[in-house]
Formats: structure tokens, sequence, C-alpha cells
């Protein structure tokens, strides 16, 4: 373009990598575009802008979106037929509609149509053609309508056709010929069928006869396989023999072992003292004295710095390593328990091929039924009907048809709902049960397809609400449940995320239930004995002294809770109460944590073995009340059940049946229970001696012990319980340290050196999070078009003025010329009025 | 002398629907009065229709803080109106001009009777704790004794002393706070081993705090998401088959 035409606009810097669209402009070009577009539409409506009239669209239902296109085009030409109606011109006799379809003459259509139709039929029919029959015949065939045409065809002989003629011509000629076309290759279609069929016929008799050498001579057709080729081949596909691991030695094996134990340990420690690993790694980082202290941080470098130790590689690497090594070991887990999948899989198959042999005629159809059965889970009830079928070889086959009936199916399918699941295990027994489980599980191995990881997890959740049911049964089967512990600990072990969430699910209803409770009745009782069990698995499956645990640390909660708000009123509240302390004590048995609750309820619990008085030297807190009702749970009066009593484990189910039990029953149990809060007692000062302030804790407790407890009163075997725990209690030393803050670390100078920013993208702002860049951006352009805006309205301004201006010039100056014209006329009239004037005067 | 379910009602409405409607609310002093010596949650509830009458009456009430501390005991951690009486008492402990021993005499008996208290007292009483100790820079010795003696053999704390002046917790350090480090929540232990540190000079918000419940404290830990989770590493054998099991010992399977 023309190079005065073009602005071009200067930088400053030239920046490398950065592309500019700006930098030259025409400004000519677009100021003449922005004035033509002005010209279409504010000048428009500025010329407009004293009119009223409005443009109405009155097409029928133009505007109307409930009616198809198709019927509204049929309405409107209904419309159209109406109007026209009135107006018929009542002379024209001769006015005949022409109908249409796609812009055709229906009535041509129709001529053709009929051409096509007798086509057809004389095809059928097995005579000639019209057109061979016209050429041949000179157009005398008997059909009236073919002379119709021939006539035509004559008329147009004669006569130079028309267009249109041409083209009629031209349309039927193409639609014979592919008529015809089509006729040949049907009749080719039916003469190779009838070929097939008499070949058929006729190959049917040769195979009969010698079938086997016409076998024979194919195989001689296909060229043997080379024995070199063979080989080659069988070399080139045989498994490489590659150099396997060297089998461990035991002590090999053990010392891994160890060392995969002492790893785990020490992972675990560091999660009981909650240090992150962060935090551990966290060295004191260069400080900038542009650093705005805003914690602000930059992602990590990803390269390590290479650094020594005592000649060592810096010791990161060689965790990382140890890590590596652990997951190879996993895979290499998992890989064995494929092949264990695999072999018992090809067991499997070897037990079907027996149960086949044994039904010899009717493999095939056996195969098939059982191979449905599999697909349907329950293999032994179809396994029935299926042998019915062989009523030959009933002999044979029924002594394996018991052996199969007893044997479990090897193949499951997880269980989609927890009904089915419970009609999977229902009726069998404890081994068979887990048989089962373990089937499910080796059968639906994440690793073999991609739904099974799902299911899987789905079958730890119906595992856990079957673990429940059990014990929530009138005679908890709490055997069935110590068996079943182990699948539920292998699940959970493959899938810690599913196995947690389901059992955090359990913990917040039972939670929830009691805070339910507490808010109707304003008291909570003890729930029941499948909620005691689940915290107690919930001890085995994670690790209890973690400083957080997703799952455990809501326990302990859960567990607090219990014991601070639900009411002892019976015995076996007492029970499950001191049952929720054992846990505890498992819980906290490796970090020693520090649990109030729990020696809350032990000195409560004494305090309910004693006989009523007013406490002296302590105060039991909530649940246990010093005075009224609900005292003296523990209380055994009676001197025979005192001397018959003999330590025994409390039996679990005992809070379930304990109404049946006998007087000296309950009293034995009470006795029981009073051990075992001996017992507790002596753990907990055993596991909390370390702690500062424990004569503090234990004084209550202690105080109880040496000044109320009728130790006398109490059999031989109690008096040892006893004194074991008051031992435990008085044998340790006191021993205070001032305390002393920790010094406060020093916080580092700031230093002058630059503040490093990766810039990771040019042209953008870095600071801030990706929220606040977003607002700056929105604000950045909310500016801009605001900008825009303002500017095109001055410019429509302008544009606006410029026309009226140009107007009212427009108007002066017809105004000018006007004044102008008739000044002229005047001036004309005057001149012509004086010359006539002049003329008489002259006259 | 009225009924005790009576009295807590009254006491409980007290406050804010009577007396800011009485002419003369002096005249429950002495109602007041009786209710304060009752002891037990009567005194707890009095308490705040006595801080109106002392703080907008001029109610000169003697030996206040004293009788304020033998009020502490352990129950005060699990009654219902505990939101209540903490707002109250660190209203009355917020002046400066208290004497220190009088409130290491507080820091120390609630320190100690929060070794029996649950979780969610304990997560108030801590900060309410450390802010005790930003408003009276003279209890800090409690936290931090430097130059003490090496060893004791006995907490110089008397528990049992009713004269705050006679308790010598100024000689005593905050051994329950220590304890409470090894608290079993992680909360708990993280907010009491903040007193390991000199304190920030903020003071925390406690008011949030106050009306904390066990059950919100369990919500907010089965809400958190985490990120893996930890197994045990020890194959399990049984419902009570581990090493050392207190179970197997006491409780059988049948």
């Amino acid at each position: 373009s023309n190079p005065f035409e073009v602005k071009v606009n200067r930088q400053k810097f030239d920046i490398l990598g950065r592309k500019t669209k700006n930098d030259v402009g025409l400004p000519g070009v677009s100021r003449s575009k922005a004035i033509k577009k002005r010209n279409q539409t504010l000048l428009k409506e500025y010329k407009e802008r004293e009119k009223t009239n409005v443009f109405k669209d009155k097409r029928f239902g133009e505007y109307n979106t409930k009616i198809t296109p198709e019927e509204k085009m049929i309405r409107r030409f209904a419309l159209e037929r109406q109007q026209n109606y009135g107006k018929k011109n009542i002379c024209n006799l001769n006015e005949d509609e022409e109908l249409t379809h796609y812009g055709q003459s229906l009535a041509e259509i129709e001529k053709l149509n009929d051409i096509v139709d007798s086509d057809s039929d004389t095809e059928e029919r097995g005579t000639l053609s019209a057109e061979l029959t016209a050429a041949h015949f000179g157009g005398g065939g008997g059909l009236l309508r073919k002379k119709v045409s021939s006539e035509q065809q004559d008329e147009e002989e004669e006569k130079p056709k028309s267009r249109k003629e041409l083209i009629e011509e031209m349309i039927a000629k193409s639609k014979q010929e592919k008529q015809e076309r089509q006729t040949r290759r049907e009749s080719a279609l039916e003469l190779t069928e009838k070929l097939d069929k008499d070949w058929k016929e006729i190959q049917t008799l040769i195979a009969h006869k010698t079938p086997k050498s016409e076998r024979k001579d194919k195989e001689v057709e296909k060229p043997k396989p080379d024995e070199y080729d063979m080989i080659v081949r069988e070399l080139g596909f045989e498994m490489k023999a590659k150099p396997s691991e060297r089998l461990k030695t035991e002590e090999e094996l053990a010392k891994e072992e160890q060392a995969r134990l002492q790893k785990l340990e020490a992972d675990r420690l560091r999660r009981m003292r909650g240090i992150d690993e962060e935090a551990n790694k966290k060295r004191p980082s260069h400080m900038s004295a542009d650093d705005l202290a805003d914690g602000f941080i930059l992602d990590k470098d990803d390269r390590r710095l290479l650094s020594y130790k005592d000649g060592k590689m810096n010791i990161e690497n060689e965790e990382e390593k140890e890590e590596d090594e652990g997951e190879e070991e996993e895979e290499e887990e998992g890989e064995e328990e494929d092949n264990e999948d695999e072999e018992e899989s090809q067991e499997e198959s070897a037990s079907e091929n027996e149960e086949d042999d044994a039904a010899d005629s009717h493999s095939d159809l056996e195969s098939d039924i059982e191979s449905e059965e599999e697909a349907a889970g329950n293999k032994e009830e179809k396994k029935h009907k299926a042998n019915e079928n062989e009523s030959q070889n009933v002999e044979k086959s029924d002594r394996k048809r018991e052996a199969a009936k007893s044997e479990l199916p090897y193949t499951f399918t997880v269980p989609e709902s927890y009904e089915t699941f419970k009609s999977l295990l229902a009726g069998r027994t404890i081994e068979e049960q887990l048989i089962i489980l373990e089937r499910i599980q080796k059968c639906n191995h994440p690793s073999l397809a991609v739904g099974n990881k799902a299911k899987l997890e789905k079958l730890f959740g119906f595992l856990l609400e079957y673990v429940g049911e059990l014990a929530t049964l009138d005679l908890p089967e709490l055997r069935t449940i110590d068996k079943l512990v182990l699948p539920l600990y292998n699940l959970c072990q493959m899938f810690p995320e599913a196995a947690s969430d389901s059992i955090k699910f359990i913990l917040r209803d039972a939670a929830h239930d009691l805070e339910e409770v507490i808010e109707v009745k304003g008291r909570a009782t003890y729930p029941g004995l499948d909620t005691l069990i689940y915290l107690k698995i919930v001890s085995l499956l994670f690790p209890t002294s973690d400083f957080w645990h997703p799952v455990v640390t809501p326990a302990f909660m859960y567990m607090s809770q219990l014991l601070t708000k639900c009411r002892i009123t019976t015995l076996q509240d007492v029970i499950k109460g001191l049952f929720i302390c054992c846990l505890f004590l498992e819980y906290v048995s490796l970090s020693r944590r520090f649990v109030p609750e729990l020696i809350n309820f032990l000195l409560g619990v004494l305090h309910i073995s004693l006989p009523k008085q007013q406490a002296q030297g302590y105060t039991v807190v909530h649940p246990f009340t010093p005075v009224g009702k609900n005292l003296e749970l523990l209380l055994v009066c009676d001197k025979e059940d005192l001397k018959s009593w003999e330590k025994q484990n409390v039996p679990l189910s005992i809070v379930t049946r304990l109404k049946e039990a006998s007087r000296t029953e309950i009293n034995h149990t009470r006795l029981s229970c009073l051990a075992l809060c001996f017992d507790l007692i002596k753990k907990c000062a055993a596991l909390y001696e370390s702690l500062p302030s424990f004569h503090e804790i234990m004084h209550p407790i202690r105080i109880l012990l040496t000044q109320h407890v009728p130790v006398n009163e109490y059999p031989e075997k109690m008096q040892e319980w006893y004194h074991s725990a008051l031992k435990e209690l008085e044998n340790k030393v006191k021993h205070y340290t001032p305390l002393i803050c920790e010094k406060k670390k020093p916080v580092p100078l700031k230093q002058y050196t630059p503040k490093i920013v990766k810039v990771l993208e040019f042209g953008r702002k870095q600071a801030g999070s990706k929220k606040e860049q977003e607002r700056k951006q929105l604000i950045q352009r909310h500016k801009r078009e605001l900008k825009g805006a303002i500017r095109e309205i001055r410019k429509d301004n302008q544009y606006l003025a410029r026309m009226q201006l140009s107007e009212i010039m427009e108007r002066d100056s017809a105004r000018k010329r006007k004044v102008k014209e008739l000044l002229g006329s005047l001036a004309t009239q005057e001149g012509e009025w004086k010359a006539m004037k002049r003329n008489k005067w002259k006259n | 002398q009225l009924p005790t379910g009576l009295y807590k009602k009254v006491l409980v409405i007290l406050h804010d629907s009577v007396l800011p409607y009485m002419n003369e609310p002096t005249l429950m002093m002495d109602f007041l009065t009786v209710a304060y010596g009752i002891g037990g949650a009567i005194s707890l509830l009095a308490l705040n229709g006595l801080f109106i009458l002392i703080h907008q009456h001029n109610l000169e009430y003697p030996d206040f803080y004293k009788k304020l501390y033998s009020l502490l005991d352990p129950s005060i951690y699990h009654v219902k109106y505990r939101a209540r009486f903490f707002h109250l008492t660190d209203l009355f402990l917020s002046s400066s001009h208290l004497p220190a021993y009088l409130v290491a005499a507080f820091i120390k008996r609630l320190s100690r009777l929060a070794l029996t208290a649950p979780p969610e007292a304990l997560l108030m009483i801590i900060p309410f704790i450390c802010n005790l100790f930003r408003r009276h820079p003279a209890c800090r010795v409690l936290v931090h004794r430097p130059g003490g003696p090496a060893d004791m053999s006995e907490d110089p704390y008397v528990m049992e002393e009713e004269e705050p002046s006679k308790s010598r917790a100024l000689e005593s350090s905050l051994w329950e706070i220590q304890s409470l480090q090894n608290h079993y929540h992680p909360d708990v232990a993280k907010a009491a081993a903040v007193l390991n540190q000199f304190l920030s000079e903020m003071e925390d918000d406690i008011s949030g705090l106050l009306e904390l419940s066990a059950y919100e404290l369990f919500d907010k830990e089965v809400k958190k998401k985490a990120v893996d989770v930890p197994l045990e590493f020890e194959q399990v054998r049984g419902l009570f088959g581990k090493k050392n099991d207190i179970f197997a010992e006491h409780f059988s399977l049948d």
C-alpha cells in the first residue's frame, strides 16, 4: 500500500521472542471503514429518528415455533388458496392447476412411471423390452401405452425438438438404461445361484465317495512346511532363557524381612511423633532482602545438589533407593499372586476336564452349561439340572456329583449387594466362608479386569456389615468374626482408601446416633457389641500410634465420647466401658499417649465397687456421680461368692445374655471386672510413668486404693491383683524439673542479594495466586473495554455533529441560493421596469 | 431456699431477662450471694448475676477471687454451663492489676484439673491459659524458670489449699501442660506444645472455642481428607491375636 498512508508505531526496545501485531497502522483505511459502518448504522438511525413506522411481518406463523415447518407451509398454502378462491376468474373454465412435486410436474412423473412399470412388467413376463419391440417391429406392439410413446417418437422425429422435450427424453432414456442394467445383474445372479446349486449337488455326490482323498489332495496342495523353517520359527518364538534371580537362602529372606519390618517401624515412629517429612528435610533457607516474608516460596528445584557426607553420597538418594526397592518388592509380590491365580485357573480347567471326561458323549453340551453356570455364580443347583440330562450314565457320574456337591465352586463373582453377599455365605462353615472370600478375591484381582477394584472395595464394606451383623446376634458369633478379620485385613491392605472410608462411615453413623440420643434424651447409652468390635478392628487394620490418622483419630474421639457421655446403669455398661478402656490402652500402648478419660473411668469403676459412702480425698467426674443411683454396681457382699471366685476371662457375649445368669455368676463377673480394673490401673501406671505429672494424674486412684478399698475382704487372687497394681503406682520416684522454654531460633539477617523469580511465560504477570491473577486480568479487561466504549461513543458524537453541521450548511446554502434567486428575479424585474420607464421617457 | 432444678432455671435467665428490668437490682444481692455460696453448678450460674451487680451496681464482694478459686473442681470441665463459666472467668481474670500469685494459682489449678478434662475442654483451656500468661508476664516463671533448682522431689503447689496466696503456685512449674503434650488428640498435643516456646504477643480468641462440643470435634476429624492412609503392617492373627493383647488376658470370645 501507499507508504504515506502507513503509520509506524515505533518501539522503544526490541524484545526478542515477542511478537507484535500493532507495529504498523493504517489510519486512513480504518477511518474509512469506521465511517462506512457509521453510514450504515448510525446515519440510518439518525435519519429515521422521527419516524414511527414499524415493519410488521404478517406471514403466517413466522415466529411461531410450535408449528413444524412443513405444517407451516401447508397452512400457508391453504391460506393462499383460500385467498385466491374468491378472486378466481369466472370466465376461465380451463384453468387447471398443475400439481408439482419437487418442482416437477406430477403429470410428467406419472407418465414416466408408467413407462417404467410397463417395462418391469414385460421383463417379469420374460418378454422383450419396449424399445426393442419398437426397433424390431416398428413400434407395432399390442400395448396401447407403447403405441402412444412410439407415436410421440414419431412426432419427435418430425418436429425439431424443443428444449423441454429433449430433457424429458434424456430422463426417460437414462431411466430405461438403469432398469436394463439392473435386470441384467439380476439374471446373472440367478444364473450363478443356479450354478452353485448344481455344483453342490454334484459335490455331495463326490464327497460321499471320496472325502478323504479330497482332504489329502488339499494337504498336498499346501506345501508342507519346511523342517528348517519350522525350527527357525520355533527358535524365534521360544522363550529366551532369562537370567533368573538366584533363589534366596533362608538367612537372606529373614534378613530382608527384618529390614522391611525395621523400615516400617521407623516409618511408624516418624508418624507417631507427628513430624512431617518436609519439616525434617527443611534447612535454613536463603533469605533475600527482597523477600517479602509472605511465605511465597519458589517451587523446589528438581535437581539435587550433589553433596557428600563422610565419603558417601547424600542420604536422601539412598532413602529413595530404598523406597524404590520396596516398591519393587511389592510388585514382585503382585506378580507372585498373579502366578498363583494362573495356577489356580489351570487347576480349575483341569478339574473341569475331568468332569467332562466323565460325561463323554455330552461333553460339548455340558461344557456349555458349565460356562453359563460360571457366569451365574451358583454352580451347584444348575449342575444338578445338567446332570439330569445325562441319564444314561448316571451311575458313572453319581459319585462325582456327590463330590462336586460338597466341593465349593472355584469362581465367584463379587456380589453386587449385601443381600447376595449374605446369601453367598449363609449356611457355610467358617472355613468355607474363608475359602469363598479368598476365591472371590483371587478371581477378581484388580489386575485381571478393569472394574474389579471397585467391586472388591465394595466387598470390604459388605464384609464389615456382615461382621457387624454377626456381632449383633443374640448369641454373637465371635469365633467367626475372629476368622473373618483376616480377609478384612487383606482387603484393607489392597484398598486402604476405600477401607478407611467405609470404616469412617460406620464411625460417623455411630457418633451421629450417639449425638442424637444425647440431644433427645440428655443422656446416652452404650452402643451394641458391633460397634465395640468395629473399634477393635480399627486397631487391627490401622496403626494406632500415629500422631494423626484419618481413621484412628476419629475412633479416639468416639471412644472418648463413649467414656464421658454414656451413663453407667448396669453391669453390661461397666463391661462395655472396661472394654473401651482396654481399647484405649491398646491404641496408645506404643505411643504412650495420655488419655484422661481412661483414668477417670477406672476411678469411677473403683468407686462403684465400694459401698456407698461420701467420697473423701478424690472426686469422680461424669458419668460417675459421687452420690445417687447406680452406685455399688460392682460391690459384692456375698461371702460365698467371694470365696468361690476364680479369675476367668469375661466372655463378650455376656453383654447380651447377662439377664439369664445366676446371682453367683453375676457376682463372679463383677469380681472379674474388678480384677480387670486393677490390671488396667497397673498397665496405665506402667504406661504413664514417664509423664511429668504422673503422680497428680494417679493421685485420686492411689487415695482410693490405699484408703477406701476393703482389701482384706477380697479373695486372695484379687488381693494379688490389687497389690500388683498398687505396687506399680507406689514405686515411682517423684521427679520434677522446672520447665524452661525452648530457645528461639535466631532470625536470619536479610541479605542484599536480589530475589530471583522464575519467569515461566513472558508477558504475563506472575505474582499472586491464580485467583488473584484472574481478578487482575478481569479488572484490566474491564478497563480496556470501558476505554474502548468511551472512545467509540465520542467518535459517534463527532460523526453525528459532522452530519448535523453538513445538514445545516446545506440548508443554509439552499436558503442563500433561494434568496439570491429571489433577489435576482427582483433585480431583473426592477431592471425591466426601469427599462420600460426609460423607454417611456424616451418615447 | 428453692429446689435445685428451679434454682438453676432461675439463675440461667436471671442476668439477661430479670436484672436489666429491675429498678433496684441490688435487691438480688442477697439471693445471689447465697446461691454463690451453695457450691457446684448453682454457684457457677450465680456468678453471672453477681458479675452484673459488681460491674454495674458497685457491689463490693469480699474475697471474690478466693471464692472463685474454690469453685474450681474437676466437674467444671464436664458441666453443661462450661462455656458460660469460662467466659466469665476470662472476664474476671482479664484485669492486668491482679496480683501475680493469684493468677498463677488460677493457672496452676486450672491446668491441674485439666488432667481429667475431655479434649473439647482442653482445646479451650489451653489457649485460655496462654492468654493469662500474655496478660500477666510475671506468671511466666511457671513455664520458664532458667535459674531454678535442677531437681525437685515434690510439686511445690498445694492443691488442697483454699487460699490462693498460700498455694505456692509461683514456685511451681506447669508440668500438667507438659503432660498434655502427650495427649492422644493431635490438636490438644499441638496446643499444649505452644507453651514450649515463647508466646507471641497477640492474644488468642477463645470465644469460638468456648462452645466446642465433642461431636463437632469428631465431625471435623472425620471430614478431613487424607492423602494416603497408613496401614498396620503386623499381620493379624484374629480378633485378639496381637502380641501382648490385653483383651486376650481378660475377655474371651464365647
